[in-house]
């Protein structure tokens, strides 16, 4: 598995005034290229998570690498250049009063000269395929737009890792394919590092690997496999596991002779019908 | 409805005084604004008058946006005009009707007063008809950056302006959905008594208020995310650009100033 990009070493974290710590004595590494999905039930961390990576949040306790920087007050907005963030509700995330000066609006507060900023928001509205809306006001766009924007927003300030906060769970079925596919092509060319919070399961079995969040614990992790495998687990933490292996489970329980797991739908059909063919 | 009050004015052509600097356009009303008071016999307001319909068919306004720019002021206009020819005794009688007699100075004063009240605010709804309102943040951020020196916070207020406009359309949907919201569970917003109406606005602005705040938290959360530290080293996306025709026009302004000094009577 390529290089290490970031590492978390028994990070803890608790709001002030809560009893419960947020984040408890959780580590775990992220690898350079990877697509990391992070599930867990609500108010298990994962946000607070992803706040501590983007250093809004500070840990009590622990340390956070990335790129060899370590987090801290002083070395933050240094760090902040290397990870990107999309959050939950396009709208609360649009600062600009249309799409090309949103996507200028990071790349202004590093203080990069014009000629740059240009160039550079032109490339990754190209990248999030939105260069035909340049001008367009944000109210005239659609969520699944408006999220492609905050991306590119992102990509503007070429980073090396972007973290999706539940960035799908606000669009209708069609934007969040758009979203998801803009973000895998980015991801496949080599251009990003994924952590995707999700409650998508459906979406979490097509990741490199899965951490399951739990009352602030890192739970488990492994690949889609391996953590499908836990079925019952995770519906016992408030999970629910794909369509396609639930009925994987159900038919090998009848007695047909599948293999192993399905994680997406597409390969149940394919070894149902392959089954079929052979009987 | 709402969103055409705010943004109905700026009217997007394309003409020699929509492609002006915001700032030049600003100047200009700050100026005008002051030179208007030099005006006081019937050459200067000419004068003045020929100057402001030069702009006016500059821009290519179409003449009933301007007219409805004046219909709210149009009554402060009359007024004035009427104070002044009922209660300014100066000159001769022109007319007596026995119980109110009416001045020739009078009259004459309060023709001026409420045409210097027009040309004020057809020069500056010109100026919100032919620039955006982001463009005037823009300009006004620009012309007031050297009172950063006396610690006034001119980036943060054009940052405010620039993300209220942002808002404005995203919190009219958001009106529309509560009132609709609202309107389902019995509340009436259209009829009854007064006092009832203003009643029934209290079950929208709450749910108003608190999302605004949770959207301003969530906002503060993204744009910090993006790096944002403040105005300090911090450069613009959206450049101004200053041309021929805005030294021009600030030239004309200045002549147009020597005119009205040498034409009015002392
Ligand atoms: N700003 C805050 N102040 C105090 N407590 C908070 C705050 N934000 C989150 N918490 C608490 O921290 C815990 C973890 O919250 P977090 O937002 O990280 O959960 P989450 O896994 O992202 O949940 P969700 O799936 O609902 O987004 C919860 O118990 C929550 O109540
Ligand atoms: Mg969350």
């Amino acid at each position: 598995m390529g290089e290490k990009l970031v590492s978390l070493n028994d990070v803890t974290f608790k709001y002030e005034g809560q009893d419960r710590n947020a984040v408890d004595c959780v580590s775990f590494d992220v690898y350079k290229g990877e697509w990391l999905a992070i599930v867990g039930h609500n108010g298990s961390g994962k946000s607070t998570l992803a706040k501590l990576l983007n250093g809004l949040q500070f840990a009590e306790s622990g340390s956070i690498t990335i790129n060899d920087i370590e987090l801290s007050e002083a070395t933050v907005w240094d760090a902040r250049k290397k990870v990107g963030m999309v959050f939950q509700n396009p709208d609360n995330q649009f600062v600009g009063t249309t799409v090309q000066d949103d996507v200028a609006f990071g790349l202004e507060n590093l203080g990069v000269q014009h000629q740059m900023m240009v160039e550079r928001v032109q490339n990754a509205l190209n990248k999030v395929q939105m260069d035909q809306f340049l001008n367009q006001e944000p109210h005239h766009l659609s969520g699944g737009q408006k999220q492609r924007v905050a991306i590119a927003g992102v990509l503007a300030l070429q980073p090396d890792i972007i973290i999706l906060d539940e960035a799908t769970s606000m669009l209708d079925p069609r934007g969040r394919e758009e979203v998801l596919h803009t973000v895998r092509e980015l991801k496949d060319e080599n251009i990003l590092t994924v952590i995707s919070i999700t409650h998508d399961l459906e979406e979490a079995a097509k990741a490199d690997r899965i951490i399951v969040m739990n009352q602030g614990l890192l739970y488990r992790q492994g690949t889609p496999d391996e953590i499908f495998q836990l079925e019952g687990e995770l519906v016992e933490l408030g999970l629910d596991i794909p369509f396609s292996v639930k009925l994987g489970k159900a038919l090998r329980e009848q007695g047909l002779n599948l293999a192993d797991s399905h994680l997406t739908e597409e390969e149940l059909v394919k070894d149902l019908c392959e089954l079929n063919s052979r009987m | 409805m709402l969103d055409k009050m705010i943004f109905g004015r700026y009217v997007p052509l394309d003409s020699l005084v929509h492609r002006m600097d915001p700032r030049s356009k600003l100047l200009l009303v700050f100026f005008f604004v002051c030179i208007v008071f030099l005006a006081n016999n019937l050459i200067t307001y000419g004068i003045l008058a020929v100057f402001t319909l030069a702009l006016i068919a500059l821009s290519k306004i179409p003449a009933r946006f301007l007219f409805n720019g004046l219909k709210p002021i149009l009554f402060l206009i009359l007024f004035t005009l009427l104070l002044h020819i009922l209660f300014t005794k100066e000159g001769d009688v022109i007319y007596d009707f026995g119980f109110i007699e009416i001045y020739e100075g009078g009259l004459r004063q309060g023709l001026y007063i409420s045409f210097r009240f027009t040309l004020l605010i057809l020069v500056t709804s010109l100026l919100t008809l032919t620039t955006s309102p982001i463009s005037i943040t823009d300009g006004l951020e620009q012309l007031l950056g050297p009172l950063k020196k006396w610690k006034m916070p001119v980036h943060e207020l054009a940052l405010m302006m620039s993300i209220s406009l942002r808002f404005i359309p995203t919190l009219m949907e958001e009106t529309e959905k509560i009132m609709k919201a609202q309107t389902a569970r019995g509340v009436d917003f259209t009829s009854g008594p007064i006092k009832e109406r203003v009643k029934s606005i209290v079950p929208l602005l709450v749910p108003l208020f608190v999302s605004s705040f949770k959207r301003a938290e969530e906002l503060a959360i993204a744009m910090e995310a993006r790096g944002y530290r403040g105005g300090e080293g911090r450069t613009k996306y959206r450049q101004l650009s200053w041309h021929a025709v805005d030294t021009l026009l600030l030239c004309t302004l200045a002549v147009l100033t020597i005119l009205l000094l040498l034409f009015r009577s002392y």
